[in-house]
């Protein structure tokens, strides 16, 4: 027997009595320690000081220098969740989510060591290539697991785990910005024993977590759940193989739908701080905005939660739909609450922005279960998760250049902002009418039965569904 | 004596599971919460 048997999938099969209730904690051990990647920006200026410590010295690392750490790491994410979906797929939970925290834990690990030789190539490969290969993996590493413990829940289930890639970061910060305070002296920043501390708590976090996650036995249903015969209209009855999901329609329209959410959203998030500052001059001050920041990534997360919980009684495709419609109003209202100057206003439109941006990614890997079926959807939403690094790259570059292209022939800074808004208005209309496109899959792309009785259905799944949004089975 | 749910797991591991995850994120909250009420002061 191998020292690593542990981590088969069939050591992960659930005995009986076990209470799926244990699954979400697991997951939320994974997510909660990767979603620090959203707090990173607390090492920023403090690696601008490695040498200089006070103040930046001439062979210090500038802060569009440090952006790429970030950027590399969101790259990679993606692009490894598409290459290794298949891999977290067939190895199962465990295997995938402690493959994570070597990851995630070696990447501090690598990234300590470049700050301690001042290079910031090894910043790059430790924290954005490696780290980035354990984000990525690590965030799909608990979706289909979550989706076969909670058939009748799907959306709430998964919706809880992405939850806590938005709350990570509420305890990266506090954390991150306390340890550096512990390790530095006159003469040192503690920024690298800061990561070999923080390496070191995340591969024990999320070691427990790969510890407590378990799959159904085969057969395993929730207790009282009855499984309808059919599926609803706009959900598969059978399963769709991962790489025939790219010949189908239905992913890119759910991939355009997805990248134009993330767009919207991620654009916002990154310039929240200094589009609040210029848009209400001597209203919002600097120690405001960062308050408003704050509240952004409280409504990030808890809109991951309420939207993906809600996707299971309105169906997914009515939740973005809400999306698109609500996100459209939205935009176009804050140029006119800059106009009146109303702070609350402004405040109130980004927070419901931002809620259906988490919501946008929690909702996600229901709606591929919806059409596509459970057997591949882990590997599936790898797949889809490249539309994050795109959104990634647009989102940031429509906010920031459109702003700066405003300025330069003469538009108040106040109003910079307000073409950007219209834009992604017009944005969310393409993603409507994507999402408006989205029909069952074809039949001709569904997988034939093996008479695999381990997990639940997609047919059981979706006419669970149909009977809570009909009152009947379908 | 064992406290058993329904489903037969402990409620201790439960609520030592959801403890080891919400606690630490309780305290982010907290921390988030008391930043952002500087906006409205």
């Amino acid at each position: 027997m191998s020292l690593f048997s542990f981590l088969d999938r069939d050591h992960t099969i659930a005995k009986p009595g076990f209470n799926r209730w244990m699954v979400p904690p697991a997951a939320l051990c994974i997510h909660l320690c990767i979603g620090q990647a959203y707090a990173f920006s607390v090492f920023n200026l403090p690696m601008t000081k490695l040498i200089g410590i006070n103040q930046s010295a001439p062979n210090d690392w500038n802060i569009p220098e440090l952006g790429w750490i970030f950027s590399i790491a969101i790259f990679v994410l993606g692009f490894s969740a598409a290459i290794f979906g298949r891999w977290v797929e067939d190895g199962g939970p465990r295997r995938a989510m402690f493959t994570a925290a070597l990851c995630w834990s070696i990447g501090f690990f690598i990234s300590a060591f470049g700050v301690y030789i001042h290079n910031l190539w090894v910043v790059y490969f430790g924290y954005g290539l490696v780290g980035g290969c354990g984000l990525g993996i690590g965030y799909i590493s608990p979706v289909s697991t979550l989706i076969k413990w909670f058939p009748d829940r799907p959306g709430m289930a998964t919706g809880m785990a992405i939850m806590g890639f938005g709350g990570g970061a509420f305890i990266a910060s506090p954390l991150s910005v306390w340890l550096m305070s512990k390790f530095s002296t006159p003469t040192h920043v503690g920024v690298a024993e800061t990561f070999i501390v923080m390496g070191a708590i995340y591969f024990v976090f999320m070691m427990v977590g790969a510890f407590i996650v378990r799959l159904p036995a085969p057969g395993w249903k929730p207790e009282g759940y009855v499984a309808p015969v059919q599926a609803s209209k706009l959900i598969t009855a059978s399963d769709v193989y991962v790489y025939d999901a790219l010949k189908t329609p239905q992913f890119w329209y759910i991939w355009i739908v997805l990248c134009i959410n993330v767009t919207a959203g991620i654009g916002v998030l990154g310039q929240a701080s200094a589009m609040s500052q210029e848009m209400f001059p001597g209203k919002i001050t600097a120690v405001a905005a960062a308050g408003f920041v704050g509240l952004l990534s409280l409504f990030n997360m808890l809109g991951r939660f309420f939207w993906a919980s809600t996707s299971d009684y309105i169906g997914r495709k009515n939740t973005y739909f809400c999306f698109m419609v609500l996100g459209f109003i939205m935009y176009c209202l804050v140029p006119y609450t800059g106009s009146i100057g109303s702070v609350v206003g402004f405040v109130l439109c980004f927070l419901v922005i931002i809620s259906m941006y988490g919501g946008g990614f929690a909702t996600v890997p229901a709606y591929l279960r919806d059409m596509f079926g459970t057997r591949y959807v882990g590997a599936i939403h790898g797949l889809l998760i490249t539309a994050w690094s795109m959104a990634g790259i647009f989102g940031p570059v429509l906010v920031n250049y459109i702003r700066e292209y405003n300025i330069t022939r003469g538009v108040p800074k106040a109003q910079a902002y307000n073409v950007t808004m219209y834009i992604m208005a017009g944005l969310l209309v393409i993603g409507f009418f994507c999402n408006l496109f989205i029909k069952a899959v074809h039949h001709r792309f569904h997988m034939q039965p093996e008479g695999d009785g381990a997990l639940p259905t997609a047919a059981e799944a979706g006419a669970a569904m149909a009977t809570r949004l009909n009152g009947k089975p379908a | 004596m064992t406290s058993a749910n329904e489903n037969g797991t402990p409620v201790w591991q439960l609520i030592v599971a959801w403890g080891f995850v919400g606690i630490p994120l309780a305290w982010g909250v907290a921390q988030t919460i008391a930043n952002a009420l500087k906006l409205f002061q």
